[in-house]
């Protein structure tokens, strides 16, 4: 039967509002799993508090309405959710549909599609609609795969090759029974199939885990000791979450702060200070280069760049400076001091303590969040696309694990593979057989 | 004098047999053209049919009624069904052929078929009308056959050449002359060409093999015949034999590589890297200590014995030599030698679905000239050139013509033919299963329920063939609804000795079958009339179960890929016009001309956007039609 599909409808980016639509056979099923409602009024608004069936935990207030077939925008029933425009609330409600019966994500395109193929859709409209998801598709896999960072991005290709390889030695089992280079070959990926199973149930779970507003914009505080980061963090957050002291290194650890500056959900980190540590350490120098260490790597991570210098100093920190990248925006603190800092390029100078300049510097972080959850919001949604395709992997490699047959073993490595493969693009038969007659010796 | 005919098929190897066998079963009046009538049938290379994915296609050529899986049950000397361990989707009948039990077997069958002569005579060119479409065949003594359609099914002949070492031969088959005219003709007409090749090994002679010291393999007891007509297999079965190469082998192969067509460039065509040369495996697999070689008797009066294992393109001097240093062949006479064959072949992307070239309308290819392997790869793709030619010879105009198609998700013949016209034959093209997106539905045990009725809805499908299989469609469908209609709860089960969950729903027996540990014994004792379904039905009914699981998932996949499948590009379709596709993906567009939206999707880099502007152009060109012309 015909799936039901859903996906973030209105355009990503920082919002009050985000639309999520659903569409197909069972749109009005899963609304009233979701909601309370009892009798759903076709195209009339409902206002009511969405839970997820699951876990029964609040996703949002929002406001739903609904489109019977065939008179909505695919020509099927449609659910319309006008939710909270935040990443987390987006994320909650697209995790509460995707466990929903017979309901995935849609493809790119796929609402238009069903429209078409429905008569519901204006031909001129048709034309601006699909020039957006010519667009989006084009770009999405590589734009998704950029974003996911490197160390992701290597763990999903890796994962592909595995399944590919262990698909290749199931099927050479099954295509060459004559060979005796074969004989059992798909036994030695019993190994391999249980590791890449592991590593991606654990995937999976680490996902879970963690406050939603986690994943919001990660700004990291960076500066020599003493240079006020966490003075600043504290002025930031108006409250006191740092430990703030005249010795330098207090902060080994790092410190998140989970806010929300001006509507966009942000952590700042408060690091350890940056500096050069001796060659002999004593117990408490092993720990300060460990917090540096942490503080590093965290920046590396990061969304934004705070570098902080002290405004009463003559010379940049030279450690401070060596982070400078496009990511950064550059801060001189004790403003209520006298200012010695020669910075020869823009830079904003604040007091923690009489918060001078702060709300220029809180303008900037500002302007910068929503250039930036611009981009961040589409990886929302590949985000859920990626767990999608990894949990219905999931599921069909431990049906592989247990099958009674060897072609019932491959076909669910096949499924995986195909799952996978909407991560990392597809993967081919012919992709398949190159490893078989790369590994093995076949000709009878 | 000039004859006529509805359709004339070129070629009499497995391609032409069975093109031949099935326009004249569509009622169309055929020729079977070939060089020598004593050649029809003639297995060139390996004697052997089917295998996996090739014995699916065997048994769906005979559930199209069509001629090889009788043939083969006539001369099949060792019969093996291949993966007997695992699953039913994955077995694959094969049996060693007599060649000559086997050539005459299919002589005997065309010389009697029903509107089909057999003429001997060399095609050396076509005949074309004023409007382009194909109308005959010009000989070469000059005399002309006509005909509404041609089938070229010329396999390796199109410029062959043999190559044994640094000599080379204009061969089609050792000892056969090469189809020279044919490839002019093709060239002439712009049909795109490329060059592939394939290898044989040396043929030894059986009465000097040591076959004392060799591993044996036996046929299966008892047989399992290809035809769903063939009740018994009654040729007598042999042995196969095992040796292996030795490290003696791979020195003399690896110190004389020089000397090898392949490893001297002497051969620009592309080889399948399925069935590599021994020079191949010698290099590519070096740290392997020896490869297997099966010792396949030719027949069972015919002392020549086919070494399966090393095809090779070496000269006579090493072929010699490498032979004697395998165990048990060290005293082997040599028969025929080895050789590798160039050929030309014409890129299948060129085709319809029906296998009717999209250059010249009429004229249909099949077989190896489309850059396929194997015989039942060609068969196949004869017997759906063979309906097609003939629908399209016996229709007022070839406008109206029907046709006549499999898909993916029905037959390996529709996956043959789709990869072919889709995706073309970069190397010789081989079935696997591998292939077959849904393998667990396209079974061997299967394929007249897929496919026979469509045979006879088409009209490919005789008399004989059609009252069998009504019989068992019959018992099939009373044994299903048995099997269904026999319910009982977890609590009644539970009193017989069959523990399931307790949650009350009824099962059927079918539902229980599907369970591990539940067996059809067991189950009889419970509902005592099901022994009343047969036997070849009860293994029918337990296949279902055992995949039924996985044939739900299928439905779903199988209703979008239909929708794709229904959605028809237009022949003309201007891709210049359609908005928003990069140039690489309008080439590759316009390489394939795809006939469908699905097949469009299938070709190697059309994107999902691609296929969507597609979508909208021709949903677009539909609203814009005038509606005049549905009458």
């Amino acid at each position: 039967m015909t799936q039901t599909i859903y996906a973030l409808a209105s355009a990503s980016g920082k919002a009050g509002i985000a639309v999520v639509r659903v569409s197909g056979p069972q749109a009005l099923s899963s609304l009233e799993a979701l909601s309370s409602l009892r009798a759903v009024v076709r195209r009339k608004a409902h206002y009511f508090t969405l839970t997820d069936p699951v876990s029964r935990e609040t996703i949002d207030q929002a406001i739903v309405l609904f489109f019977e077939s065939p008179k909505s925008y695919t020509g099927e029933d449609v659910a319309e959710y006008h939710i909270h425009g935040s990443k987390a609330v987006l994320d909650s409600l697209l995790k509460a549909l995707s466990r929903q019966p017979n309901h995935r994500l849609a493809m790119p395109g796929e609402f238009t599609r069903r429209a078409f193929e429905n008569g519901r859709m204006d031909l001129t409209e048709a034309e601006a609609v699909a020039d957006l998801i010519d667009a989006q598709t084009q770009l999405q896999m590589s734009q998704a795969m950029n974003q996911m960072g490197g160390a992701l991005r290597r763990l999903y290709e890796g994962w592909a090759t595995a399944l590919k390889k262990i698909l290749a030695h199931m099927e050479a089992d099954l295509e060459f029974p004559d060979e005796d280079d074969l004989q059992g070959a798909h036994k030695t990926q019993q190994t391999a199939l249980q590791n890449v199973l592991d590593q991606m149930t654990e995937h999976l779970s680490d996902e879970r885990r963690g406050e939603r507003l986690r994943q919001g914009i990660q700004i990291a505080v960076l500066g020599a000791p003493n240079a006020g980061k966490s003075s600043l963090v504290n002025a930031l957050a108006r409250r006191e979450v740092a430990i703030v002291s005249d010795l330098a290194g207090t902060t080994r650890d790092i410190i998140e702060v989970h806010l929300d500056l001006g509507g966009y959900p942000v952590t700042l980190l408060d690091t350890a200070g940056l500096r050069e540590l001796s060659v002999s350490l004593d117990s408490h120098g092993r720990i300060e280069k460990e917090g540096i260490n942490r503080a590093l790597y965290r920046a590396e991570q990061a969304d934004i760049l705070l570098l902080l210098y002290d405004g009463t100093q003559a010379e940049p920190d030279p450690y401070t400076l060596s982070l400078t990248d496009e990511r950064a925006i550059v801060v001189a603190s004790k403003a209520d001091q006298p200012q010695n800092l020669m910075y020869d390029a823009p830079i904003l100078r604040v007091s923690s303590h009489t918060d001078e300049g702060m709300s220029n510097l809180l303008a900037a972080i500002t302007l910068r969040c929503a250039a930036m959850i611009t981009n961040l919001e589409q990886p929302a949604l590949s985000r859920a696309r990626h767990r999608d395709a990894l949990q219905q992997a999931v599921v069909a490699m431990k049906r592989s694990v247990d099958a009674a047959l060897p072609e019932l073993a491959a076909e669910d490595i096949r499924l995986a593979v195909r799952h996978i493969g909407q991560i990392t693009g597809r993967i081919d038969v012919e992709d398949v057989l190159d490893v078989v007659f790369r590994d093995f010796c076949i000709g009878k | 004098m000039d004859q006529t005919y509805d359709v004339i098929v070129i070629g009499g190897g497995h391609a032409g047999c069975e093109a031949a066998a099935a326009s004249a079963r569509m009622g169309a009046q055929t020729a079977l053209l070939t060089h020598r009538l004593d050649t029809i049938g003639i297995m060139s290379c390996n004697p052997a049919i089917g295998g996996l994915g090739k014995g699916h296609l065997v048994r769906e050529i005979d559930a199209l009624d069509g001629v090889m899986g009788r043939v083969i049950d006539r001369a099949g000397i060792q019969f093996r069904m291949l993966n007997a361990s695992k699953g039913p989707a994955v077995r694959g009948p094969r049996a060693q052929a007599d060649r000559k039990l086997y050539r005459l077997a299919m002589q005997e069958i065309l010389q009697n078929y029903k509107n089909l002569s057999l003429v001997e005579g060399a095609a050396e060119d076509l005949l074309l009308d004023a409007d382009g479409s194909v109308c005959g065949v010009i000989l070469g003594d000059g005399t002309t056959i006509k005909a509404r359609a041609v089938v070229i099914t010329t396999g390796t002949f199109l410029r062959g050449l043999i190559h044994r070492g640094l000599e080379k031969t204009p061969a089609g088959r050792v000892g056969e002359k090469p189809a020279i005219g044919l490839a002019k003709t093709l060239d002439r007409l712009h049909f795109p060409l490329g060059r592939l090749k394939t290898g044989t090994p040396a043929r030894l002679d059986g009465r000097t093999i040591n076959w004392a010291i060799l591993e044996e393999q036996k046929a299966d007891d008892p047989q399992i015949p290809f035809s769903y007509m063939t009740d018994k297999i009654r040729v007598p079965q042999i042995s196969c034999h095992m040796t292996y190469t030795t490290a003696e082998t791979h020195k003399i192969i690896a110190d004389n590589l020089h000397q090898s067509a392949m490893y001297s460039a002497q051969i620009s065509g592309t080889g399948p890297r399925y069935c590599p040369s021994i020079e191949d495996k010698v290099v590519r697999f070096a740290d392997k200590e020896r490869h297997q070689i099966f010792l396949e008797p030719e027949g069972l009066d015919d002392p020549s014995v086919y070494p399966n294992g090393i095809s090779t393109s070496m000269p006579i001097d090493v072929q010699a030599a490498y032979i004697r240093s395998i165990p048990g062949l060290e005293k082997a006479e040599v028969f025929e030698w080895g050789y590798a064959i160039e050929y030309d072949y014409v890129d299948p992307r060129d085709l319809k679905s029906t296998l009717e070239t999209k250059r010249i309308a009429g004229l249909f290819l099949a077989g190896q000239i489309n850059g396929t392997t194997g015989y039942e790869e060609a068969a196949a793709q004869g017997l759906m050139a063979g309906i097609n030619a003939a629908l399209q010879a016996g229709s007022v105009s070839r406008e109206t013509a029907q046709i006549f198609t499999l898909d993916r998700a029905e037959a390996y013949i529709g996956v043959l033919i789709d990869d072919l016209i889709t995706r073309g034959a970069p190397e010789p093209y081989r079935m696997f299963t591998s292939r077959a997106e849904y393998r667990l539905r396209l079974r061997a045990d299967n394929a007249d329920q897929r496919l026979t009725n469509r045979g006879l809805e088409i009209g490919c499908v005789g008399l004989e063939r059609n009252s069998f299989w009504q019989n068992k469609a019959q018992r099939l469908g009373r044994g299903r609804a048995l099997v269904q209609s026999s319910v009982a709860t977890p609590s009644m089960l539970e009193k017989q000795g069959i523990h399931i969950k307790m949650d009350g729903a009824r099962r059927s027996v079918f539902d229980l079958l599907a369970m591990p540990n539940v067996t059809w014994d067991k189950l009889q004792m419970i509902w005592p009339e099901l022994e009343e379904i047969d036997n070849d039905i009860r293994e029918q009914i337990e296949i279902d179960a055992l995949y039924a699981g996985y044939m739900e998932r299928h439905d779903a996949d199988i209703e979008a890929f239909r929708k794709d499948e229904g959605l028809i590009l237009p022949r003309d379709l201007d891709y210049k016009a359609v908005g928003s596709l990069s140039n690489e993906v309008r080439t590759k567009l316009e390489a394939v001309q795809p006939e469908t939206l699905g097949a469009a999707s299938r070709i190697p880099g059309v994107t999902p956007a691609a296929v969507i502007a597609l979508l909208r152009h021709v949903k677009r060109k539909d609203q814009k039609a005038p509606k005049s012309d549905a009458a």
